[in-house]
């Protein structure tokens, strides 16, 4: 009897586990905060640069130089910052995606797949409908692209729908076959016959390409995504499938109860967040490469994952981490010359993922004085 | 005091949780080598009694006494060491583990020592198992266990960590018939061994096939305990309701019913499991009455609810709305026929709790032409209607936005009734719409259900609470294993006619004639 643990009890459920006698303060979950407080998410990235600082410091550089060197070279030159808004662009629109399918619960974690669906749909307009003007050759682009990104999504939707597969394995394993059939066709069929054997489609004529901006790369996708996001947080609140989704996300059983089919909206919203991967797809195709290659991705569809949680799904909140993000890896690029390779920044993206869910969890724990 | 005949003593143990009182003054006491079953109603104390003995809760105040020691029961572990074990409601397993791996989880001087130490253990274990006749897979991972295997890993979980005194927390709810059967044999084998096994229950059949004593609590208070030999079920179900009529007050109706507008014919349901819940049953709901549905919890209530609401398919029966028969399960049909419905657990199923004010109140009629237009919702239209129900029901909100968790139980509820009032429905289904709620606020729940019967509106009254169901009912319909097997007008209704017809007595007798 006399024995106890030597440290505060962690109890699974508030009011199962008994309160250790010696011990004044102990760790309880509230479970009336839901929400982790909006700091949170400020003191999440700070954590992750301090973080990521004792690995930088141990490759014998200065952390503070290196933090530097990222922030100007992303964020202060026209350079910089036009290079940072062309990463945004497809990290906001294949955030946006996940963000609607998160919003309802379905763990899409295929925007990479349906990102290089869309990229591939976009193309093949480009292969079979060649010698077309702008005005017909990049709508359809666009169409093929949402189509492309939008059938990939449903790949996912359909067997959770009506054979309850995990989406998560599902869209997981999907983007392996997008990436593989990119890979095909670029390597086979639709690769250049004047490329030297380089893998990667011959070069987009200037009617498939999408306007930039001076002689930046800033490319139109930018309007793209900016107006998926007007557009996403206006459905949300003002229109009624909003409102499904809405309460959907809030408490399903309910929604049950109120009469909305909600396998019907999985698949619903599955098609769309496929579409606005695909979308960034088309965009970077369009608007940055000018032609399908391997590799075209450096793993936006899997950064836009983090991006989403970080804005928390908001749409607003999505525009800042989009750039965010789109800064780190430029940032990671500029400091190169320091002689550190650019995958930091996938160093500091999975530390401040890391550091955001365990602030959440965090959050919801409440000191107590034992009385 | 201390009589040597008990091994196990709780002594005017009080438990309180907030402005609850959840057992008041219980006495309770065991002894060695029997089997005690503690009968009572839904919310009538067992279960909290029941884990204040293993180490959940603390008792507020009182004692505990084993082997006439006093002892403080502060945590499972405490429990552990004194020989007390308790298998829940719903399993305490880890799905992914082995049932072996399961049983030795937690105990001390189990870290894992080696395949061949962990052989040795299952084989230990196995035996334990054999030798009580309680045989499962222990090598099987828990999640490929059937439901009654499970809970025998949890039964010798107990016995391997030497319980002498086993509770077993509404046993038979998870098991088929055949699994009880086989499970009260078992308790009957435990009993040889000298434990002492406490199975809480409302279930007088089962009371009657395993218990040796048996001890009745109501409303928090322990009211007697009876020999079996001494007893029959007729007795125990007139202790499990009470006798109290005096305190009711009967609200009568201003008009006589008026056409059918419910019509439910030879209806079968299946339920989770592919369990029978409703079993050809047969009801009528007229225009400006109140039928009552009392019944003992998992008879069928549940699922005659979700039923009427489209949630569930049937798979036998018609069900006839205002002269329309529902062709197939839909929630929509269901509410565009004039259904409301104020379910069970309004937290789950009612309302969303993250949204605010106006979303929930919105949750049946976005739909329709006032609150929606080409698909957008009429903002401005929406927010000035919630804001007049809020006003007219009273609802007590910090503002239209706020998240309706941050509503006291009895506000959501008002929440709740005015989104479904509002909807001017012809049938109101509410099961157990006063459940948590304080006296106030079942007062104003039970004037919003007789006003809508004054209005001519149909209400279904589905309650585990035989008092509410008695006051607001014209008519009480008694469900009993999916089926109505009774039916008292308001005038010939008393307690100890419906808590026959509850227990599955009087219909029993009524089929020997």
């Amino acid at each position: 009897m006399s024995e106890r643990p030597a440290a505060g009890a962690l109890p699974l459920e508030p009011g199962t586990a008994p309160a250790p006698r010696r011990f004044i303060i102990r760790l309880e979950i509230d479970p009336s905060r839901k929400e982790s407080p909006w700091w949170m998410t400020i003191v999440s990235v700070l954590l992750a640069l301090l973080f990521c600082a004792v690995f930088i410091a141990a490759n014998g550089k200065n952390p503070w130089a290196v933090y530097e060197k990222m922030f100007t070279g992303a964020f202060t030159t026209e350079f910089g910052i036009t290079e940072t808004l062309v990463k945004a662009i497809p990290l906001l629109l294949c955030g946006l995606g996940v963000s609607i399918a998160y919003r309802i619960a379905v763990w899409n974690i295929g925007a990479e797949g349906q990102f290089a669906a869309g990229a591939i749909a976009a193309t093949a307009v480009t292969v079979y409908f060649p010698d077309l003007p702008f005005y017909a050759s990049i709508p359809l682009m666009v169409l093929f692209s949402i189509v492309g990104g939008g059938i990939w999504g449903a790949l996912t939707a359909l067997p959770k729908t009506y054979f309850q597969v995990n989406e998560l394995i599902t869209s997981l394993m999907l983007n392996y076959v997008a990436l593989l059939l990119l890979d095909y066709v670029v390597f086979g069929p639709w690769k250049d016959p004047k490329g030297f054997n380089f893998p990667g489609t011959p070069m987009f004529t200037d009617a498939e390409s999408l306007p930039v901006l001076g002689d930046t790369r800033l490319h139109f996708g930018l309007v793209f995504a900016l107006a998926a996001v007007l557009l996403y947080a206006f459905t949300m609140r003002y229109t009624r499938w909003g409102y499904e989704l809405r309460l959907i996300g809030a408490n399903p059983e309910a929604a049950k109860n109120a009469g909305i089919r909600i396998k019907r909206h999985i698949i619903i919203v599955m098609i769309v967040s496929g579409a606005l991967a695909g979308l960034a797809g088309m965009s970077e195709v369009s608007g940055v490469t000018h032609r399908l290659m391997y590799g075209i991705s450096p793993g936006y569809g899997y950064t836009a994952i983090i991006v989403a949680w970080i804005a928390k799904l908001n749409p607003f909140g999505l525009v800042v981490s989009s750039v965010l993000f789109g800064g780190l890896i430029v940032g990671g690029y500029s400091v190169q010359t320091m002689g550190l390779p650019s995958s930091i920044s996938n160093m500091l993206q999975g530390a401040i993922l890391f550091f955001l869910i365990a602030g959440n969890m965090i959050a919801k724990f409440r000191l107590r004085r034992n009385g | 005091m201390h009589s040597e005949t008990y091994s196990l003593e709780m002594k005017q143990i009080v438990k309180r949780f907030g402005p609850v009182l959840a057992n008041d003054h219980v006495d309770f006491a065991c002894k060695p080598g029997e089997v005690h079953a503690l009968l009572g109603e839904n919310g009538a104390g067992k279960s909290t009694i029941m884990c204040m003995l293993s180490g959940v809760y603390r008792p507020t105040s009182g004692a505990i006494y084993i082997h006439g020691r006093e002892v403080k029961i502060r945590s499972p572990k405490d429990a552990t060491k004194l020989g007390i074990g308790m298998v829940f409601q719903n399993f305490r397993l880890v799905q992914t583990l082995t049932a072996a791996e399961n049983i030795v989880l937690g105990e001390k001087s189990s870290f894992w020592r080696g395949p061949g130490w962990m052989k040795r253990k299952q084989e230990e274990i196995e035996a334990i198992a054999e030798h009580f006749g309680l045989t499962f897979p222990a090598g099987r991972p828990i999640w490929q266990l059937s439901v009654g295997e499970q809970q025998r890993v949890e039964i010798v979980k107990t016995l391997y960590r030497g319980a002498e005194f086993i509770i077993l927390d509404e046993p038979t709810s998870v098991l088929t018939p055949g699994e009880a059967d086989q499970l009260f044999r078992t308790l009957e084998q435990m009993k040889a061994e000298g434990k002492t096994v406490i199975l809480t229950t409302h279930k007088l059949k089962e009371v009657m096939a395993a218990a040796d004593r048996i001890s009745v609590m109501r409303k928090g208070r322990m009211i007697h305990t009876l020999d079996k030999r001494d007893t029959n079920e007729k007795e125990l179900a007139k202790l499990m309701v009470g006798k109290e009529i005096a305190a009711v007050r009967r609200e009568s109706r201003n008009r006589p019913a008026g056409k059918v507008m419910l019509d439910v014919q030879n209806l079968d349901v299946y339920g989770e499991h592919g369990r029978k819940a409703l079993d050809n049953l047969s009801l009528q709901v007229r225009e400006g009455e109140i039928v009552g549905v009392a019944g003992v919890a998992g008879n069928g209530q549940k699922e005659l609810a979700e039923v009427l609401n489209g949630l569930i398919p049937w798979k036998k029966g018609k069900i006839v709305f205002n002269g329309r028969e529902f062709k197939d399960a839909s929630v929509r049909a269901a509410i565009e026929a004039g259904i409301s419905h104020v379910p069970e657990n309004r937290m789950k199923s009612g309302l969303a709790g993250s949204l605010g004010v106006v979303d929930n109140l919105l949750f049946k009629s976005y739909r329709t032409e006032e609150r929606s237009k080409y698909g957008f919702l009429r903002i401005r239209g929406n927010r000035e209607w919630s804001q007049r129900l809020v006003e007219q029901f009273d609802v007590k909100t910090p503002g239209l936005d706020a998240p309706v968790r941050q509503l006291s139980g009895g506000n959501q509820q008002k929440l709740l009734f005015a989104r479904e009032i509002d909807r001017q429905p012809l049938l109101m289904v509410a099961v157990h719409p006063t459940q948590g709620l304080d006296v106030g606020a079942t007062e104003g729940v039970h004037r919003l259900l007789t006003d809508l019967r004054d209005e001519g509106k149909s209400v279904l009254l589905i309650s585990e609470d035989l008092d509410e169901v008695m006051q607001l009912s014209d008519r009480i319909l008694i469900l009993y294993n999916g089926g109505i097997v009774g039916e008292v007008s308001r005038e010939e209704a008393d307690r100890e006619t419906i808590g026959l017809y509850m227990a599955g007595i009087a219909q029993a007798k009524e089929e020997a004639v």
